[in-house]
């Protein structure tokens, strides 16, 4: 059984600006926040069968309820996060103190490169994108690489609205791929064509780009994203898998939605 | 030209990391060369590369560092020179580098030193007080010398593209009996004219080198080569003593190697001539006074003293005499040759193996060489010995001469 690790939003809210989509003027409303991540977590729990874990939400750290950066976890082996921006640099503490009492060997990167978690590193089991220039530092990956034994193919991010991999690119559990190319430079938009047969490609539209589509949790063949996507939705339908669009706009306010909202924990 | 060297590092074949790296560094105006690019065996192996970077500008190879960075390029640290003291005279330290004739710095005190007139096969020595860094022949080093030694702290710049749109921007030695000559021999007399102009106008100390052999004498270039002398085309004379005692010959006896340069037969006892002129000008006591005084009267010596211009005589194993003021002693000529070098901007080497190759090899690959030789072989060797900025020019040189000299003017 998949397990996930996430966040209740009791301190989520807008309290800085540190991607565009953020706002603090453009206030997330509490209420609707959990709602809407309750029925994340009944999508995930009742209808995909996932098994959840959940960290302590902290008061002063509305970020915590974003768990996919966290770090990244394989293995045994947990990597966490060393954020670019000051505001979140305050959670790393307590997810290592998490992994640590999980019993995750918790293993730091060397140097002073940015890396910010699962955000910016997912894939296929043969392969990973680690995604690099607007969080992460490309020279994490050489580092991330050897400790998981995986290859890593770093791929450039060029738009500011996608700042993590996984807002515009997300690899599904039989290798088809959704992904908004104009997030990438095009030397990353060739490789990942080249690393994916193009009959499992999908090329998200910019409306449903804007949306998060690409911000989905992929479980076997089941595909929890957010509302608003109906194009992915009906591709996702036709490559055998079961969409479950949840409505997570309060989120969106922050830059994240489901995937931004979980940790896969295997 | 500055330079500085990085290195990548990851899975950054597959990702077109590299590949965009290198692009980068073209598209902002700098150039690469690739050096040590290890690739991963097993697909998880990440890849290593180092990358050298060469940009017109100190302004632009930043620009160029601060636009790779992102990529993951790292400047690599740099470090000085390592140097050892000689061991005794003539004696190199163990690891000395051995040099190219490429431009070369060292890096002494946390500073990038030039190397002064690149050599090929020769060591750098260093001098603390003052500071100064030179390429010194294995024989002449002495005791306590300075060497730098291993590979650290040095580097060297490949060979600038002239700016000049001419044969020589090449700079390479393609060697080909098959190819116009008339382009070449036009580009090689504008440098002349340009050199002569400098010289003249604005008292540069740029010259023209010529190294040649007897051929040029017994195959009929004499004239055309006196008259290029005479007209201040040419600073610096290389030739051993062959050159010099045919070209009086045909001064004194009308032949060259006993042949009558005019009707183009052997003549009686033409195989005399040579010795009783190398005896002629050996009892008058040198070249400049059997041409002061009236006895060589015409042709290539004479116009060389007239002009007052640099001659190494350089001989070897079986010369007849000598004639006075050839020097019998190797590593004497070779310090004589080099000591005449600063200032070439334009090397012709015509019809001499020996002292083409030797020339060649004296020379940095900066200065625009031309190897002229009938036999392709010369040239050839030329390029496989080093001098790989040789331009070859496989042609009878008495042909060479005359034509060059119709371009420069010469109305015979």
């Amino acid at each position: 059984m998949s397990r996930l690790l996430m966040c209740p939003p009791d301190y989520y809210g807008i309290e800085y600006e540190i991607n565009p989509w953020m706002r603090v003027s453009n206030q997330s409303d509490g209420d609707r926040a959990r709602t809407q991540w309750q029925a994340l977590t009944q999508v995930l729990e009742k209808e995909i069968g996932v098994k959840l874990e959940f960290i302590e939400p902290m008061p002063g750290l509305p970020d915590l309820v974003f768990t996919a950066n966290a770090g990244v976890l394989h293995d045994g082996k947990a990597v966490p996060s060393r954020f670019r921006h000051p505001e979140r640099q305050r959670e790393e503490s307590h997810f290592i103190d998490w992994f640590t009492k999980k019993g995750y060997e918790v293993i730091s990167l060397d140097g002073e490169w940015n890396f910010e978690g699962a955000g910016d590193l997912l894939g296929f089991p043969e392969f990973w994108f680690g995604g690099y220039r607007q969080r992460s530092d490309i020279r994490a990956y050489d580092q991330l690489s050897t400790i998981f034994s995986t290859r890593i193919l770093p791929v450039e991010l060029v738009d500011q609205r996608f700042y993590h991999l996984d807002t515009c690119l997300c690899p599904l559990s039989g290798g088809e791929l959704l992904y908004f190319p104009h997030a990438f430079d095009a030397y990353a938009q060739t490789v990942i064509a080249s690393h994916v047969e193009q009959n499992k490609l999908f090329a998200v539209p910019s409306s449903e780009a804007e949306r998060f589509a690409c911000n989905a949790v992929c479980v076997d063949k089941q595909v929890v994203l957010p509302t608003g996507c109906p194009e992915t939705m009906e591709w996702l339908a036709q490559h055998g898998y079961t969409p479950h669009p949840v409505e997570l706009d309060e989120f969106l306010k922050a830059g994240g939605s489901a995937k931004c909202l979980t940790l896969a924990l295997d | 030209m500055t330079s500085q060297t990085v290195t990548l590092q990851g899975h950054i074949i597959d990702s077109l990391i590299l590949a965009k790296v290198l692009d980068t560094i073209v598209m902002l105006g700098g150039t690469f060369s690739l050096s040590d690019v290890v690739i991963g065996t097993k697909r998880e192996d990440s890849s290593h590369a180092t990358i050298r970077i060469e940009a017109p500008s100190t302004d632009l190879l930043q620009d160029i560092l601060t636009a790779i960075q992102p990529h993951g390029a790292v400047a690599e640290a740099e470090q000085d020179c390592t140097v050892v003291s000689a061991p005794a005279d003539g004696i190199l330290p163990e690891d000395f580098y051995a040099s190219s004739h490429l431009a070369t710095q060292i890096r002494w005190e946390g500073k990038w030193l030039d190397v002064l007139q690149p050599e090929m096969d020769l060591a750098i020595l260093l001098k603390t007080s003052p500071l100064s860094a030179t390429m010194v022949p294995m024989g002449a080093v002495k005791k306590g010398e300075l060497i730098v030694t291993g590979r650290k702290g040095i580097r060297v710049f490949p060979l600038e593209r002239p700016k000049e749109r001419d044969v020589f921007g090449f700079m390479e030695a393609q060697v080909s009996s098959e190819r116009p000559h008339r382009h070449i021999l036009a580009d090689i007399a504008k440098r002349m004219k340009a050199i002569h102009q400098n010289r003249t106008g604005s008292n540069s100390p740029e010259k023209v080198l010529f190294a040649g052999g007897p051929a040029i004498v017994h195959a009929g270039g004499r004239e055309a080569l006196a008259w290029i002398i005479d007209q201040g085309y040419i600073h610096v004379l290389f030739c051993g003593n062959a050159l010099a005692a045919h070209d009086m010959e045909a001064s004194l006896y009308g032949t060259s190697l006993g042949y009558n340069l005019g009707i183009g037969r052997s003549v009686p006892h033409g195989h005399e001539h040579h010795l009783r002129t190398i005896n002629r000008i050996r009892a008058i006591g040198s070249i400049q006074k059997a041409v002061d005084s009236g006895t060589i009267k015409d042709g290539i010596m004479a116009a060389c003293v007239r002009q007052r211009i640099s001659m190494v005589l350089a001989g070897t194993i079986r010369d007849d005499g000598p004639l006075p003021g050839v020097i019998t002693d190797a590593i004497e000529a070779q310090q004589a040759m080099r000591a005449a070098l600063p200032g070439v901007e334009l090397a012709l080497l015509v019809a001499s193996t020996l002292h083409a190759v030797a020339t060649g090899n004296l020379l940095p690959a900066s200065t625009p060489t031309v190897c002229v030789d009938i036999n392709p072989a010369v040239p050839t060797k030329l390029s496989d010995r080093g001098s790989f900025q040789a331009v070859g020019l496989v042609m009878d040189s008495s042909s060479f001469l005359r034509e060059l000299a119709r371009e420069l003017g010469w109305k015979g």
